[in-house]
């Protein structure tokens, strides 16, 4: 039996054992060797072979990834590791490396309990780490961390032992200010990360090495002998004496948690059912024997074998044949084949109990996302928060009209595969919009959707996603039902900034109607009155609506409608037909008729859209666009260039810092002004440049562009080009 | 001038002498039909009033603006299912034909309010308030029907049930079913299996349908095409539970509740 067969059969084995199973990912700043370190590990694990690792690239899922040399998809590997004479099992999930597909990280932090953070000794900490570290800590992941590329301290920047170390304490410090900001009350002290407790790892993926203070007094290994073995270039010794996959899958068993661990406390952070139900508690004890509950969190497109599901087993035992529900659809399914996933194979087991990463076949109708159980009508797992939303929209055709179905077909599936990725249809014209969170993410998707997808489409320009919302309060204003025997009374005004704040971050339950209390007890603590705060009835984005009427007859039946109404306004606005952001509507009035059938839906959805539109139309609406942190790093001589770039593009340097004889450019722009930067900087610095770009939200468009980009909108989406006066919402 | 004209309950010949004449003296005809079902022979009509007949969108009539400018340079007539301002109120459209200085006036017609009470010899006297059951959406299920059948039924009064017409015509199985539903919703023990109510189906057709019985009994009959009402009896005056049983066939074991000497 070869190693990679023995492998297998172990980690069949040791599924059944929670406690000796590690969920994890590695998350880092783009460049900063995440894929080299995780094939490093699977190199480790017999599961490929150890001079093929940082070549082979098995996380690296797709072709079109290694050609782009960025990870795009989370795949998920297991492997065995012996410690301390006992054998685990090691779920590693890949995420992506760039920001711009930020939505898979997330959704790949919900399948695990810990995670190892890789930070380049060279670059240091960088803004996408804090992103990856946000993401892990509030998804309540435990993190450890790897000072990756420690060899070009000594080789390139030439620092002698001593500076080495500084920079390594100044990494540390700085990861733990982070984790201290970031990490959820009861973890702000217990996960920090320390060198002495062995909670860090310095080391270097390309050349198979790494330490820790644990490992280095198990072997008597210093930080002085490492010096030595990368001055004198003798680093394939010292992989020998440390190798990466050892210290670092020590570091990992010893210090992650297991989910039997993990799963007592994050929990009741990602699912809001009675923690007392038997659902509960056998997803807080990690059950084999309670019922199912499995959440979905990648969804990919395999070319022979269709359609896989992944997922975290949270509770019960998945087995081939079962029936499930995913919520939310009518009918139960039935589970074709239930696997393992190791390096690019699926090891197709019977069963996978509570603990483990599935990957299953014949799951029609799952998305990211979803909750898998095996009773029906349970409550749902949280849904998966992500910070970054759509930003970039292409409009897509297919190039011969008799593809029009394939591409239909095609686009689902894409946005299945990657639910960062929406698609739309313009129902006035007929067109088909692809959103996504950058022109690279567009780019990418459009790259695969011909070569994989093997259909040829044309896309438009890319243009820019815009955000509508109010400077100030409206006055009341009144909208009429079409039968005129309705009225209601409406208010809007900007929502308080630290509401808005909680919203992006998800602290607030999404469904306000079933967890009113818990809701309205925490926008108070925000600062909205206790009136506001108790009849807040929908919310939207971050957007808001509540009911402060008192005492009138009917509002109960009718406030679904109103709901209904104001999430379609949130979708879009009076001013371009783009979504909302940051308007908070109050109902403060109204007047309905006594009979049920005269205040219906056809009655009631017009009186509320019309009065929401007619008061924002009051309170001085305007569009708010895109924005991107934008990281340059260029030699010194070049920066004139590149400074010029981005002023052009209505771009702020924010702040130049000098690293050696290279200088770190960061600064914001408008995502509108940033098409093709990567084309234009390249030239500017003859490709003598490394750069990322992160959205970083919403800012107000400067005035002199308002009505010019408003009409803009409304022409390309087929609407007379000046927005409505009030009174034409007045009815 | 605007005038609102009732049309009755079925066909063209429901309409009044005097609100044919008033159809025929007018310069314009227009007329609703969203509010009803009604077996309506347009080209009978028109051959009826001796001018063309257009029939307006809900759209129209609540927006107004073309009928209400018409109205003031000529006679304009509409015509309406029922008595104008009964079951679906014109009177919104009225004030604001008034508030432009256009007279109006209003010919009655035949209702179902009336109709159903007349059809099933119970007194209008013991009607309590009419309520509606709107079709239910995936965001509205009224519960305000309940509560309003609940004081009828507490007052002992008789609650006729007004069916949603909507897209598509609520019969009186349906109805029936939302009322079961509303109770297992309430649960206040007011509407069950065993409730006694009567249905009256396509009032002044010549196939009209009158019947009364136990919800349980007639959640299984046909009652042929809508529109369909329901009234649910309050307290009976033995009159009243002797023409339920000889008229709309309830069972007989009513008769013993609401007796003459009760
Ligand atoms: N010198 C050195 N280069 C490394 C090390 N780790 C990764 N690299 C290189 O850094 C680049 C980016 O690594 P990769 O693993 O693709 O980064 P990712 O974007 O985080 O997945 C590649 O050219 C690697 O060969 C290291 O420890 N030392």
């Amino acid at each position: 039996m070869g190693r990679k067969e023995e492998n297998i059969r172990k980690a069949k084995e040791l599924r059944y054992i929670p406690e000796k199973i590690r969920n994890i990912g590695v998350v880092a700043h783009i460049d900063h060797g995440k894929t080299t370190f995780s094939d490093n590990l699977l190199a480790g694990a017999g599961m490929i072979s150890e001079e093929l690792a940082g070549e082979q690239l098995v996380l690296d899922y797709d072709e079109q990834e290694q050609a782009r040399g960025i990870t795009i998809n989370a795949a998920a590997a297991s492997m065995v590791h012996e410690y301390e004479g006992e054998e685990y099992l090691i779920n590693l999930i890949d995420t992506p490396g760039h920001v711009d597909f930020g939505g898979d990280v997330t959704r790949a932090m919900r399948a695990v309990d810990g995670a190892i953070v890789v930070v380049c000794a060279v670059e240091g900490v960088m803004p996408q780490t804090e992103t990856v570290l946000r993401q892990a800590l509030r998804e309540r992941v435990k993190p450890v961390l790897l000072i990756n590329k420690v060899d070009r301290l000594i080789n390139e920047l030439k620092l002698d032992a001593e500076q080495m170390q500084e920079r390594f304490i100044k990494i540390i410090t700085e990861v733990n200010k982070l984790i201290k900001k970031m990490a959820p009350d009861e973890f702000k002290d217990k996960w920090l990360v320390k060198p002495e407790e062995g909670t860090v790892a310095f080391g270097s993926s390309l050349h198979n090495w790494a330490i820790s203070v644990p490992y280095m007094k198990k072997t008597g290994i210093t930080f002085k002998d490492i010096y030595e073995y990368c001055k004198n270039d003798d680093q394939k010794t010292l992989a020998k004496k440390a190798p990466i996959h050892e210290v670092s899958l020590n570091m990992v068993i010893e210090h992650l948690p297991n989910p039997k661990e993990a799963q007592r406390y994050r929990i009741p952070n990602i699912w809001r059912g009675d923690i007392n139900s038997p659902l509960g508690k056998a997803m807080i004890e990690c059950d084999p024997k309670g019922p199912l509950a499995l959440m979905v969190t990648k969804i990919i497109i395999d070319p022979h074998a269709g359609e896989i599901t992944f997922g975290r087993v949270f509770s019960g035992t998945l087995r081939e044949g079962q029936e499930v529900h995913i919520l939310g659809m009518p009918k139960p399914y039935r589970i074709q084949q239930v696997a393992v996933m190791v390096g690019g194979d699926r090891i197709q087991v019977e069963d996978i109990p509570a603990g483990n990463i599935a990957a299953i076949s014949g799951l029609r109708d799952a998305y990211a996302g979803a909750t898998v159980t095996s009773i029906p009508d349970t409550d749902p797992f949280e849904s998966i928060k992500h910070i970054s939303e759509p930003v970039v929209t292409v409009r897509v055709e297919a190039k011969r009209p008799a593809d029009l179905p394939k591409l239909v077909k095609v686009l689902r599936d894409v946005s299945k595969a990657d639910p960062s990725i929406q698609v739309e249809i313009n129902q006035e014209t007929g067109e088909y919009l692809m959103s996504g969170m950058g022109e690279l993410h567009l780019e990418v998707t459009e790259y695969r959707i011909k070569n994989e997808h093997k259909l040829d489409i044309i896309t438009s320009e890319p243009t820019v996603i815009y955000r509508e919302t109010v400077k100030r309060k409206s006055p009341t204003f009144e909208g009429k039902s079409p039968n005129k025997h309705n009225y209601i009374y409406v208010e809007v005004e900007p929502l308080e900034e630290e509401v808005v704040k909680a919203l992006l971050e998800g602290e607030i339950p999404e469904n306000v109607k079933k967890y009113k209390k818990e809701a309205a007890k925490k926008l108070e603590e925000l600062g909205m009155s206790r009136e506001e705060a108790k009849g807040v009835f929908g919310i939207k984005g971050t957007n808001l609506i509540t009911d402060v009427t008192k005492g009138i007859q009917h509002m109960n039946e009718v406030r679904e409608l109103l709901k209904q109404a104001f999430e379609e306004v949130c979708n879009a606005g009076p001013k371009a037909a783009e979504p909302l952001q940051g308007v908070k509507v109050r109902v403060v009035d109204a007047k309905l008729h006594e009979d049920a059938i005269h205040r219906g839906p056809a009655q009631m959805i017009p009186a509320m859209r019309n009065a929401i539109y007619g008061a924002m139309t009051l309170a001085d609406p305007i569009l708010l666009e895109p924005m991107q942190k934008v990281f340059i790093s260029v030699p010194h001589e070049l920066m004139g260039n590149v400074t010029r770039e981005i002023t052009q593009r209505r771009g702020m340097i924010l702040d130049i810092k000098n690293e050696g004889d290279m200088s770190i450019i960061n600064a914001k722009a408008p995502v509108a002004e940033m098409f093709g930067f990567a084309s234009a900087i390249r030239s500017a610095t003859g490709g003598r440049v490394l750069w990322s770009t992160e959205n970083m939200g919403f800012e107000p468009l400067p005035d002199f562009l308002q009505d010019e980009v408003t009409r803009k909108i409304r022409e390309r989406k087929g609407m007379k080009p000046e927005p409505y006066p009030a009174d034409h919402y007045a009815g | 001038m605007l005038a609102f004209v009732g049309i009755g309950l079925h066909d063209e010949r429901d309409i009044t002498l005097k609100g044919l004449e008033m159809a025929r003296k007018c310069d314009r005809v227009y007329m609703e039909l969203y509010t009803s079902v009604m077996d309506m022979d347009m080209k009978k009509l028109e051959e009826m009033i001796g001018k063309k007949v257009e029939i307006l969108s809900r759209e129209e009539v609540e927006e107004g603006g073309k009928i209400i400018e018409e109205a003031k340079e000529m006679d304009v007539c509409l015509l309406v299912p029922g008595d104008p301002m009964m079951a679906t109120t014109h009177v919104e459209l009225r004030l604001r034909a008034m508030e432009e200085g256009i007279e109006t006036s209003l010919i009655h017609g035949i209702s179902i309010i009336t109709a159903s009470a007349g059809l099933l010899g119970l007194q209008i006297y013991k009607f309590g308030r009419v309520v509606s059951i709107a079709r239910p959406y995936e965001n509205y299920f009224p519960l305000s029907p309940y509560d309003r059948i609940k004081e009828n039924v507490k007052a002992g009064l008789h609650t006729l049930l007004l069916l949603d017409i909507g897209e598509k015509p609520m019969t009186a199985n349906e109805g029936m079913e939302i009322l079961l539903e509303m109770e297992r919703r309430k649960g206040e023990g007011i509407i069950s299996a065993d409730t006694l109510i009567a249905v009256v189906a396509r009032a002044s057709s010549n196939d009209a349908m009158i019947r009364a019985g136990y919800i349980k009994d007639l959640m299984k009959e046909d009652f042929g095409s809508p529109p369909h009402c329901i009234v649910i009896p309050g307290d009976m005056h033995f009159m009243e539970a002797q023409s339920l049983v000889k008229i709309a066939g309830a069972p007989e074991n009513i008769l013993k509740k609401f007796r003459r000497d009760n």
